[in-house]
């Protein structure tokens, strides 16, 4: 069964043919793009909005105006991938140690919210959080005027709220596969429940958990949805202005500058993320040893 | 999402740990309230026989009645499903032809190509938007003056004028849908019977004939998640749609994000509503498939004990 030259040669062009369409798709509007993003980030607005070819570092002098989006989005999107590991961590704990029926309907009750639309599930909340919501229930329990709309509290409980089944679920896939002998092992020479959890339980699922994080962090980075509605333009994300600079001002190459910057923060947190899982690995199999 | 039998979890001896696993229950059950209170909220608004979210004044259909026999809701309605299953057909094509292609490249290749299929996957979807609009906006600026030149040469009047639209809503959906597709079906290459496909050489099949009676079934749940997902996805997008619909073409997620902004009526939960209806059935639809290959996998394999057991003696 030696193949020979010529179907060599015809399994290689079947190769090609079956991975052009893809890779011709990738090329055209992810990668090329990506290239003229960066062209465009060095150019000069065009008087009637779009693109005039220049070489200025203009763009990226003017970044600073656009601060308060980038220290938003930033400290927003740690302080909610926190909170959802937070909150999440004993769920997926939960999760993990019930028995296998049980456990199928309540993994299957975390899923579902994650299917339906992120714009409905962002929309409840609007209600909730606006003035016939919450704060018209606290106003007549006596507590005053309180403003929940339109404020950071609102913006984090959104996120929390979109992003916590993409933080349980590796971190349940980790837990669920964690050996339970070892635990029991741990209790057994005496180790107490919180010293079992940090030097057992939590370096075993740090898998789950990195995945969790870096699934989590890097969406709510470039998130526009939920400032948009629950922030009602007093939370200003990277997102938002990206709209406002592409589909309003029309002022492309400030808006390359912008996009290219975020995509520069993605890139550092998926890079600290392979590094922090390669390393991971190197010292569980040295612990191993 | 495992059936099987788990360990039973550890009982708690002790008080504190009886504390610990109460606590643990109070939380998920905290939690649970949570994710479902206000997606249940958007429902039963849904049925409000007044004019506000808020305030439940009796229940009525009438904000159905109303939904559906709003064109702009039902076209937007329209358009997103057109959009949904073109992306969903494409997507789970491209995908599966290039995950079943980088089964037999260099190493090299593949690694590439899988660089850049997670680079799609995990880039956000504004970055997507502005990439495809200039994608779009470079290649229109170029085609026509093209095709008006064509058109004058021979003598025509009225050259074509490609702008964006649906089209375009799906090719950016595409991008990033494939991705998810190539991986699901890589998964299940990966996990994949390879003596089957040997069998069917050895007894003189084509490899057209191997593919599809042997490799296409067992890639099928693979292939029918990868399409539902792509159509989820595209269905549920907004942020994407937004930098490359064509004007007067809005998707519903469009056209429910522009009605908040103009004023909340129970009008946009009962359209939710039925969203989530649908999303619901899909989801029952996507179960049932799953339970029905699986359970085919282990008769298979039952079947397959069973023969290697008589052949055994």
């Amino acid at each position: 069964m030696a193949p020979t030259g010529r179907r060599r040669w015809r399994s290689t062009i079947a190769t090609v043919l079956l991975l052009l369409p893809a890779g011709a798709w990738y090329a055209l509007m992810l990668l090329a793009p990506l290239v003229i993003l960066v062209v465009f980030s060095f150019g000069d607005r065009a008087p009637e909005g779009g693109y005039l070819p220049a070489l200025t570092f203009a763009n990226y002098q003017e970044l600073p105006t656009r601060s308060t989006a980038f220290f938003n989005a930033l400290w927003m999107a740690t302080g909610g991938t926190l909170l959802c590991l937070v909150v999440g961590f004993p769920l997926a704990y939960y999760l993990a140690t019930r028995a296998g029926s049980k456990r199928t309907l309540l993994l299957v009750l975390v899923v579902v919210p994650f299917w339906t639309s992120f714009l409905i599930r962002t929309y409840a909340w609007l209600t909730i959080l606006g003035n016939k919501g919450i704060p018209a229930l606290l106003d007549s329990l006596g507590f005053g005027h309180v403003v929940l709309l339109n404020t950071p509290f609102a913006v984090m409980l959104g996120i929390v709220y979109n992003y916590l089944p993409l933080m349980v679920f590796p971190l349940y896939v980790s837990l669920e596969r964690l050996d339970k002998r070892l635990i029991e092992a741990s209790k057994d020479l005496g180790a107490g429940r919180w010293a079992t959890f940090r030097q057992v339980t939590l370096p075993l699922s740090s898998a789950g958990l990195l995945s969790g994080v870096i699934l989590v962090f890097i969406p709510i980075m470039g998130e526009y949805i939920i400032p948009a509605m629950l922030g009602g333009g007093k939370v200003f994300f990277i997102g938002n202005a990206l709209v406002d600079l592409f589909l309003q001002s029309r002022n492309w190459p400030f808006g390359s500058a912008v996009a290219i910057v975020l995509i520069l923060v993605i890139l550092v947190a998926v890079t600290v993320y392979l590094w922090l899982g390669s390393r991971g690995r190197g010292t569980r199999e040295v612990s191993l040893l | 999402m495992s059936g099987g039998s788990a360990p039973p979890p550890r009982p708690a001896v002790d008080g504190a740990g009886r504390w610990i696993d109460r606590l643990f229950s109070a939380h998920a059950i905290a939690l649970y309230l949570f994710l479902y209170v206000p997606i249940s909220l958007v429902v039963l608004f849904s049925f409000n026989a007044g004019d506000r979210t808020g305030e439940l004044r009796g229940l009525s259909l009438r904000w159905y009645e109303r939904a559906l026999d709003d064109p702009f809701a039902t076209g937007a309605l329209a358009n997103s499903l057109i959009v949904g299953a073109w992306t969903a057909v494409l997507a789970t094509t491209m995908g599966t032809l290039a995950a079943l292609a980088l089964q037999r490249t260099p190493k090299a290749v593949r690694a590439v190509f899988d660089a850049i299929t997670y680079v799609a996957i995990i880039i956000p979807g504004i970055v997507i938007g502005i990439a495809t609009l200039i994608f779009f906006v470079n290649l229109f600026a170029w085609i026509n003056p093209q095709l008006a030149a064509v058109w004058a040469v021979a003598g025509l009047s009225g050259p074509p004028k490609i702008g964006t639209g649906l089209h375009t809503i799906v090719a950016a959906h595409v991008l990033f849908t494939m991705a998810i597709v190539t991986v699901l079906v890589r998964a299940r290459l990966a996990g994949m019977d390879r003596s089957l496909t040997e069998a069917s050489f050895d007894l003189f099949a084509t490899p057209f004939r191997t593919f599809v009676e042997v490799t296409l079934p067992q890639l099928r749940p693979a292939i029918i998640a990868g399409a539902l997902l792509s159509f989820t996805f595209s269905f549920d997008d907004y942020v994407i749609a937004s930098f490359v619909a064509g004007p007067g073409k809005p998707t519903l997620p469009m056209y429910i994000f522009s009605s908040i902004r103009r004023g909340i009526t129970p009008e946009i939960n009962a359209i939710a509503t039925m969203v989530l209806t649908m999303t619901a059935m899909l989801l029952v639809v996507v179960g049932l498939i799953y339970r029905r290959s699986l359970r085919a996998t282990a008769a298979q394999r039952a079947a397959e004990r069973l023969d290697a057991e008589e052949g055994a003696p």
